[in-house]
């Protein structure tokens, strides 16, 4: 009787320290999912990997930072703050350094964004300084509690998993359904071919980016909310990581970037939980490897055919 | 023609401007002191402090007369491979005598240079053995990991701070690891106890979810930190959320955390820590630093800044007693600075009666504090 009690407790130990890991990892793949959004919006209309994106996320967190701890301005109007300055930063951003580039090669496009990507993390280091600072987080620290407070989920979880999920479904809805995500979608089929057919494509390229860096700023809100220090170099390893997920998920693939996210963070936290803390890394690219030797265009990714 | 004689003239007067100027820095007699740092990048913030604490003792030197000096800090962004670039640009410069390189990494690879060159170095704070380690001519400022490492694990035992000790360590860190190697081995040696040992990586020192509850399900009653403030301060952010608060005993790099802009400090109440400098000390020379540094910088000095006003501070004293003048060459100021080092006793920011052995390490005593409704408290 005490033997099985026992082996019961232990048992429910274990599953409550799996059902923990998972809430972590879904937690953290939840952050690296709405990164991975905005990169894969931005590759799967406009073809060109913005290695940027990580530091208009870290813009869009300082900007936000400063709204509520220096001029103390409440949470909402100081998120669509973010939202605003990281919109015209993006558009800025791609006039100044894309746009000129439209024709060259994707190489040289790749090129210019990593540069633009240094831009930012020494401009911000400039302006802000190295000094981290700490972000207070825009939910609130609170949790709710279950199994006598034995398993906790924090508000910020659950805002950014909801986040996620309602930035996918508007992303989807409005790539499929409105006529601006119709030519978004043309110009990402074949350039020449919607021009002719009259969509503005440098108008609809410029407003990928609009959104995508808007999306930028919301990313960077919920990431210094769940991990609350802010530097220069913030947005660059979790941007490096969300576009990870992004090719794991399918690159272009909205719904691919929310699974490739999601996934990437659970294996992320599990093979550090019960592998290896010393290992996780070479784990998770060993299983993005795999996945794309099996699957080369990722999870949710479409073979697309190159015509010669 | 008469153009070309015009231009001519113009250069001879300009050539002749040029000597003048390099003719009277020369007559000025400074010496010059190199050393390179992560002015840019993530680490910025310790090359920039050790670069600000060294120009304040630089300026107040001059401003005695006598021994002059001029610093020349390069960013190396925390790379060796730029830190060696740096090196050479300060070589070409005409540097005497070198403040190494702030952190770890880079210092491994300019301490060779340093060593092949004969240039006399003092790093404030690269900490790792590997920098000084068979090089006759290179010191620190600061503890070199391995005593860091014991002298906790001996402070621990000692005050009996906890019985069942984690440790979560950076291991892609030679600063992180080296100081956890040691505080393993002598922890083995004086039978303390650790329960569990967790790591975590540049690329992944966001979540530590994994690492506390491995601790937690461990029952450990402290952690053992050895590393710098920023992933310290997750770490007290998440146990603090799953309701987690054994003690936490860290090291120099903890040293700063009361400063992070936005940070609860009450998270880090009790956290003690093993630190040569403290910013709130009310003797004369700690006061009047901390003035000048705000002033200038808008900041409260770190320990890496005090460590670079001590290291130029330490050279112009063995240069006094050395009798070093600036037309010597760097190999024979080397020989020089070599000896004084090995033989002087130091007071700084830092330490009180520091002294240096042939191996290059400085030898103080490690200050203990506690953090205190938000403000270091000396233990001792």
């Amino acid at each position: 009787m005490l033997a099985a009690l026992l082996r019961f407790n232990f048992l429910g130990g274990l599953y409550m320290s799996f059902l923990s890991h998972l809430i972590s990892g879904v937690s953290l793949g939840s952050i690296y999912a709405i990164i991975a959004l905005g990169y894969t919006m931005v590759y799967g209309i406009a073809k060109m990997l913005n290695f940027a994106h990580g530091d208009v996320i870290m813009v869009g967190a300082y900007v936000c930072f400063f709204a509520v701890s220096r001029y103390d301005m409440p949470v909402i109007p100081s998120v669509l703050l973010a939202v605003a300055a990281c919109t015209a930063l993006g558009v800025f951003i791609e006039r100044l350094a894309y746009k000129p580039l439209r024709s060259a090669p994707s190489l040289a496009v790749l090129i210019t964004a990593i540069g633009m990507s240094y831009f930012l993390q020494n401009s911000a280091q400039l302006l802000w300084t190295s000094n981290p600072k700490v972000f207070s987080s825009v939910v609130g620290n609170g949790s709710v509690k279950f199994f006598d407070g034995r398993l906790s989920i924090s508000y910020n979880v659950i805002v950014t998993v909801l986040a996620c999920i309602i930035i996918m479904s508007v992303l989807t809805w409005f790539t499929g359904r409105t006529k601006m995500g119709k030519a978004m979608r043309a110009c990402s089929e074949d350039k020449d071919a919607a021009q002719l057919m009259g969509i503005n494509v440098n108008a609809t390229i410029s407003m990928t980016f609009a959104i995508g860096s808007a999306l930028a700023a919301v990313a960077g809100v919920l990431l210094c909310s769940v991990y609350p220090t802010l530097m220069p170099t913030t947005g660059s390893m979790p941007g490096i990581k969300a576009f990870t997920a992004a090719v794991f998920g399918g690159i272009g693939s909205i719904p691919g970037a929310l699974l490739g996210g999601t996934l990437l963070g659970v294996i992320e936290i599990f093979a550090k939980a019960y592998i290896s803390t010393q290992l996780s890394d070479a784990i998770v690219f060993l299983v993005l490897i795999i996945v794309l030797l099996v699957k080369p265009a990722g999870l949710l990714g479409k073979q697309v055919q190159e015509k010669v | 023609m008469k153009r070309v004689v015009f231009f001519l003239a113009l250069a001879m007067v300009a050539s002749a401007l040029a000597v003048c100027t390099s003719g009277s820095a020369l007559a000025a007699g400074a010496i010059k002191i190199g050393g390179t740092g992560p002015l840019t990048g993530g680490a910025a913030i310790y090359g920039q402090a050790a670069r600000n604490g060294a120009q304040i003792a630089v300026d107040e030197i001059n401003a005695l007369g006598g021994v002059q000096f001029e610093l020349n800090y390069q960013d190396d962004e925390h790379d060796a491979e730029k830190a060696v670039n740096a090196y050479n640009n300060l070589k070409d410069w005409g540097m005497q005598v070198s403040l190494g390189s702030v952190t770890s990494t880079p210092g491994v690879a300019t301490s060779v240079e340093n060593n092949t060159d004969r240039i006399f170095a003092i790093t404030p704070s690269a900490s790792a053995v590997a920098v000084t380690e068979g090089k006759n001519n290179v010191f620190q400022m600061c503890f070199a990991d391995p005593n860091q490492g014991s002298a906790s694990a001996q402070y621990i035992s000692d005050q009996k701070l906890g019985s069942k000790i984690a440790v979560i360590y950076k291991n892609d860190d030679v600063y992180s690891s080296g100081i956890f190697e040691t505080f393993k081995a002598k922890a083995g040696e004086i039978k303390l106890e650790i329960v569990s040992v967790t790591t975590f990586t540049e690329d992944s020192q966001q979540d530590f979810s994994v690492q506390l509850a491995d601790a937690k399900n461990n029952g450990a009653d402290l952690i053992f930190l050895p590393m710098y403030y920023t992933p310290a301060s997750l770490i007290f952010q998440q146990a603090k959320s799953i309701g987690y608060t054994p003690k936490y005993f860290g090291v120099d790099g903890m040293d700063g955390i009361l400063t992070l802009e936005g940070f609860d400090t009450a998270l880090a109440e009790g956290v003690i820590l093993l630190t040569p400098f403290n910013a709130t000390a009310s003797d004369k020379r700690t006061t009047s630093f901390v003035a000048k540094y705000k002033t200038a910088h808008g900041e409260v000095p770190n320990q890496f800044a005090a460590d670079g006003y001590d290291c130029v501070y330490a050279i112009y004293e063995a240069i006094k007693a050395g009798n070093v003048t600036p037309d010597l060459l760097a190999p024979a100021i080397c020989d020089i600075l070599v000896k004084q080092f090995t033989s002087m006793s130091f007071n700084g920011l830092t330490g009180d009666n520091m002294t240096w052995g042939v191996n290059g390490q400085v030898a103080k005593d490690p200050k203990g504090m506690i953090i205190k409704n938000g403000a270091y408290v000396g233990i001792d």
